[in-house]
C-alpha cells in the first residue's frame, strides 16, 4: 500500500443493534492496528471517540435494523457515506437477533418486560441491506479478522474485494481436521460459507453456520445428515435458523 | 441562588452502547439526573426459549462481544448445574485462565483505550499515538497477551469456540501453556508494574468525589473472587448464588430500556470497585503493592477510583495466570472430553464476576435438555441505579463550575462504571438541561 501523496480515505464505524464484538474486534488487531491507522482517517467511532464528521469514504455498519430509530439513522448514514460495506453476521444477515423474529412479537416484549411492554418500540431484526444498499459484506460472528484485513487492503488499493463462496466443509477437509460429525457432534459446515478457515471444527467444536449459508444450499440434505446423526426434525431446523433466521427462516420445509 | 441547569448528552462516546446523560435544575433544585439507555433492546430470553443446551452459550455470548467470555463462563455454569454436569479440575483451571485473560483484556481496554483520554484531555486515544507512543505500543502489548490467552486457550478471544457444556473442545498443548507463561513473565509483568506508573502520574486529574454505597460482588473463601463464590453484600453479608433475585430485585424505569436494580437501599454498585473493597485482602502481593502505589485504600468511596481498581486487578491477573498455568503443567495436561450426559433436568444459576460486576444466568431445562425459561441480570444493568443516585449528588456539588467542566464530570462519571450497554439490553448518552 502506497499512500503517499494521497489523502487517506475517511472511515467510519457505526454500530446498530449488536453485541459490538465485531466493533470492539478491529481494536484487537493490535499488530497491525498502527500500520491500519498510517493509511486510513478515522473520522468517527463512538465507542472510542469523541469526534464526528459530516461525510465519509467509507462506513462500516455493524449491527441489525431493529428499532424506528434504527431505519432513520441507516438511512441518514447511507446519504453520508460513499461506500457502505456490513460487518458481522447482525449486519449482513440479521445474525442471531433474528431468531426473535421466529417468535411473535407480542411474546417476545412480554417475556422481558411484563406490563411495560410498550415502553420500547421493537420492529423485526433485519440485515443492513433490507433497508438501504450495502456495497459489500465481509461475514461471521464475529466477523472475520483476517477477511475485514484483506478487504480493508482492496478497497485503498482500489480493487473489488473477492467473496468466498464455498463451504466450511471444504476448508474443514482441506485442513485434514478430524470430522465433528465422527465425535458425534452435528456441524452445518456443509451447507455454510467459508472464508473462516473452518476455525470452529478445527477448534473441534461444531459450525453453528454463522457466515451465512452458500449461493445453493441443500437444505433437505442438510436435514436428512442432522436426523440421521441422532436429533430430531425440529431440533435440526433450529440449528440451521440460529444465525440464519432472516434469510431462510421461510424456506425450511414444514 | 437560583441556578437553572440543562444538560443533554446525546449518545454518550468511549463507552460501549447508546446512552444519554439527561441533568436538569431548576432554581437550585435538581429535577432529573439520569443516565438514559437507549440501545435496542435484543429479546436474549425469549430467543432462549426452546433452544438447545449445547446452544445456550453460544447464544448468550452474543450478548456482548466486549463480555463474551464472562456471558459464556456464567452460562456454562447455569446449565450444569441445571443439568448436574461435573466438570474436571483441568477444565476449572482453564476457565479460571480464561477469566483471568478476559478481564485483563477488558480492563486494560477501558483504561488506556477509554479513560486515559480523559486524564491526558484529548478526545481519544488516536491523538496520542504520536505523542505518546510507548504508553500506546505498551497498552497494545498487553492487549495482545490478553486475548493470546484467549486465542489460545479457547480458540477465539471474542466469542470463544472450545468452552462447552461440561468442559472443552481441544486442550491447549504444554507448549502454548508454556508460551503464554513466558509472554507473562517477559512482558506482562513488566508492563503492568509500568502501567501502575503511568495511572499514577495522571491520578491527580482524578475527581475527588466520594459517595459510599452497597457493595456487591462475589466471595470466596479461598480466592480473589472471580470465577465463583457467593454473593456478598457489604451490607448484610453472603447468600447462596441460587437467591440472586433477592439481592437484583430487577425493575423497569422508563428512562432505560435496561433493568435497574436495587438491593438494601436505593441503589448498589458492582465491578471492580466492589470486587477490591469486598475482597481486596485476597488479591496477589503484586496487585496489593500497585494498590498501595496508587492511594487505593481498602474501603474506597470514590466511584471514579472504579478505572484504579481495575488497574489493580490487570496486576492480579497476570501474577494468578502464571500460578494457574504453574499447576497445569504440574498436575499434566489430559486429553479429557467434555462431560454431557445429564443426570438431571432442572433449574440452575451459574453467577461470575465479569469485568463489570457480578453477572447472574439462570435457566430451566425440559427432560430433552431444552431451555424452557432464561434469566440474564448483567452488570451494567445493575449499576445504573447507582449511577443515578451519583449524579444527584455529584451535580449540586459541582454546580458552580462552568457547564463544560460540569459535563466532562459527568461523562468522567458514567465512563468509570466501563458501562456495557449492549450488554444492559442484553446502554449511554448525556442530556443536560443549565441555561440560566
Ligand atoms: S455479528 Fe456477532 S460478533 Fe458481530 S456484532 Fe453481531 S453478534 Fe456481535
Ligand atoms: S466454522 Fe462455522 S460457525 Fe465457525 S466461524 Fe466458520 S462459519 Fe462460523
Ligand atoms: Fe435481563
Ligand atoms: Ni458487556
Amino acid at each position: 500500500m502506497t499512500t503517499e501523496a494521497k489523502i487517506k480515505p475517511k472511515v467510519a464505524f457505526f454500530d446498530f443493534t449488536s453485541c459490538e464484538g465485531c466493533q470492539l474486534n478491529k481494536l484487537n488487531l493490535e499488530n497491525d492496528l498502527l500500520d491500519i491507522l498510517e493509511h486510513i482517517d478515522i473520522v468517527e467511532f463512538r465507542e472510542a471517540m469523541d469526534d464526528k464528521a459530516e461525510e465519509y469514504d467509507i462506513a462500516f455498519i455493524e449491527g441489525s435494523i431493529s428499532t424506528p430509530s434504527c431505519v432513520e439513522r441507516i438511512h441518514d448514514i447511507r446519504r453520508r457515506s460513499k461506500m457502505l460495506i456490513a460487518l458481522g453476521a447482525c449486519a449482513t444477515q440479521g445474525g442471531i437477533n433474528a431468531m426473535k423474529n421466529l417468535h411473535p412479537i407480542e411474546e417476545v416484549r412480554e417475556t422481558v418486560y411484563g406490563d411495560d411492554k410498550y415502553l420500547f418500540p421493537t420492529l423485526p431484526a433485519m440485515p443492513i441491506s433490507a433497508i438501504v444498499k450495502v456495497d459489500y459484506k465481509i461475514d461471521g460472528c464475529p466477523m472475520s479478522m483476517p477477511e475485514f484485513l484483506k478487504v480493508l487492503k482492496s478497497l485503498l488499493a482500489g480493487q473489488e474485494p473477492i467473496k468466498p463462496d464455498s463451504a466450511v466443509c471444504v476448508e474443514c477437509k482441506l485442513k485434514e481436521n478430524e470430522c465433528v460429525f465422527d465425535k458425534g457432534m452435528v456441524c452445518l459446515g456443509p451447507i455454510t460459507r467459508g472464508g473462516c478457515d473452518a476455525i470452529c471444527p478445527s477448534f473441534g467444536q461444531f459450525c453453528t453456520g454463522c457466515r451465512g449459508l452458500i449461493s445453493n444450499p441443500n437444505k433437505n440434505a442438510m436435514l436428512e445428515i442432522l436426523t440421521e446423526h441422532g436429533i430430531s426434525l425440529d431440533e435440526a431446523k433450529k440449528r440451521i435458523l440460529l444465525f440464519n433466521s432472516y434469510d431462510h427462516s421461510q424456506s425450511l420445509p414444514k | 441562588m437560583s441556578k437553572n441547569l440543562d444538560i443533554n448528552i446525546h449518545h454518550l462516546t468511549r463507552v460501549e452502547g447508546h446512552g444519554n446523560i439527561v441533568v436538569n435544575m431548576r432554581d437550585g433544585k435538581l429535577e432529573r439526573a439520569e443516565l438514559e439507555i437507549v440501545e435496542a433492546m435484543r429479546y436474549f430470553e425469549a430467543m432462549l426459549k426452546g433452544r438447545s443446551f449445547h446452544e445456550a452459550a453460544i447464544i448468550t455470548s452474543r450478548i456482548c462481544g466486549i463480555c463474551a467470555l464472562g456471558h459464556q463462563m456464567t452460562s456454562l455454569k447455569a446449565t450444569e448445574d441445571a443439568l448436574g454436569l461435573e466438570i474436571s479440575k483441568q477444565t476449572l483451571l482453564l476457565r479460571k485462565l480464561l477469566v483471568n485473560g478476559a478481564t485483563l483484556q477488558s480492563n486494560i481496554l477501558h483504561v488506556y483505550f477509554l479513560v486515559a483520554p480523559d486524564l491526558l484531555g484529548a478526545p481519544s486515544v488516536f491523538p496520542l499515538i504520536p505523542t505518546h507512543k510507548e504508553v500506546i505500543l505498551r497498552a497494545l502489548r498487553m492487549k495482545r497477551l490478553a486475548n493470546d490467552i484467549g486465542d489460545i486457550v479457547s480458540g477465539r478471544a471474542v466469542h470463544p469456540i472450545t468452552p462447552v457444556p461440561g468442559g472443552f473442545t481441544r486442550i491447549p498443548t504444554v507448549g502454548e501453556l508454556t508460551g503464554i507463561k513466558r509472554k507473562l513473565i517477559e512482558e506482562g509483568l513488566p508492563d503492568v508494574k509500568e502501567t501502575v506508573e503511568t495511572i499514577k502520574s495522571l491520578a491527580g486529574v482524578i475527581p475527588n468525589f466520594t459517595r459510599e454505597t452497597e457493595y456487591i460482588s462475589l466471595k470466596h473463601k479461598d480466592e480473589y473472587a472471580l470465577y465463583d463464590g457467593d454473593i456478598y453484600s457489604s451490607d448484610t453479608g453472603a447468600k447462596d448464588v441460587h437467591d440472586y433475585m433477592e439481592m437484583t430485585n430487577e425493575f423497569v424505569v422508563p428512562h432505560s430500556t435496561s433493568k435497574h436494580a436495587k438491593h438494601n437501599r436505593t441503589s448498589y454498585m458492582v465491578g471492580a470497585l466492589a470486587r477490591w473493597n469486598n475482597n481486596y485482602d485476597q488479591m496477589t502481593e503484586l496487585s496489593q503493592a500497585a494498590a498501595k502505589e496508587l492511594g487505593l485504600t481498602p474501603k474506597t468511596y470514590n466511584p471514579y477510583f472504579n478505572s484504579v481498581a481495575q488497574v489493580v486487578e490487570c496486576a492480579h491477573c497476570i501474577e494468578d495466570s502464571i500460578k494457574i498455568i504453574d499447576q497445569l503443567l504440574a498436575d499434566g495436561l489430559k486429553d479429557e472430553k467434555p462431560n454431557q450426559t445429564p443426570t438431571k433436568y432442572g433449574r440452575g444459576v451459574g453467577s461470575t464476576e465479569v469485568p463489570r460486576g457480578i453477572l447472574y444466568h439462570e435457566y430451566e431445562y425440559d427432560r430433552r435438555g431444552n431451555i424452557v425459561y432464561a434469566n440474564c441480570v448483567i452488570p451494567t444493568g445493575q449499576n445504573l441505579a447507582n449511577i443515578d443516585d451519583d449524579m444527584k449528588k455529584l451535580v449540586p456539588e459541582i454546580i458552580e463550575k462552568p457547564k463544560e467542566d460540569i459535563i466532562k464530570h459527568l461523562e468522567m462519571l458514567v465512563r468509570a462504571y466501563d458501562p456495557c450497554i449492549s450488554c444492559s439490553v442484553h446502554m449511554l448518552n448525556v442530556e443536560f438541561i443549565n441555561e440560566d
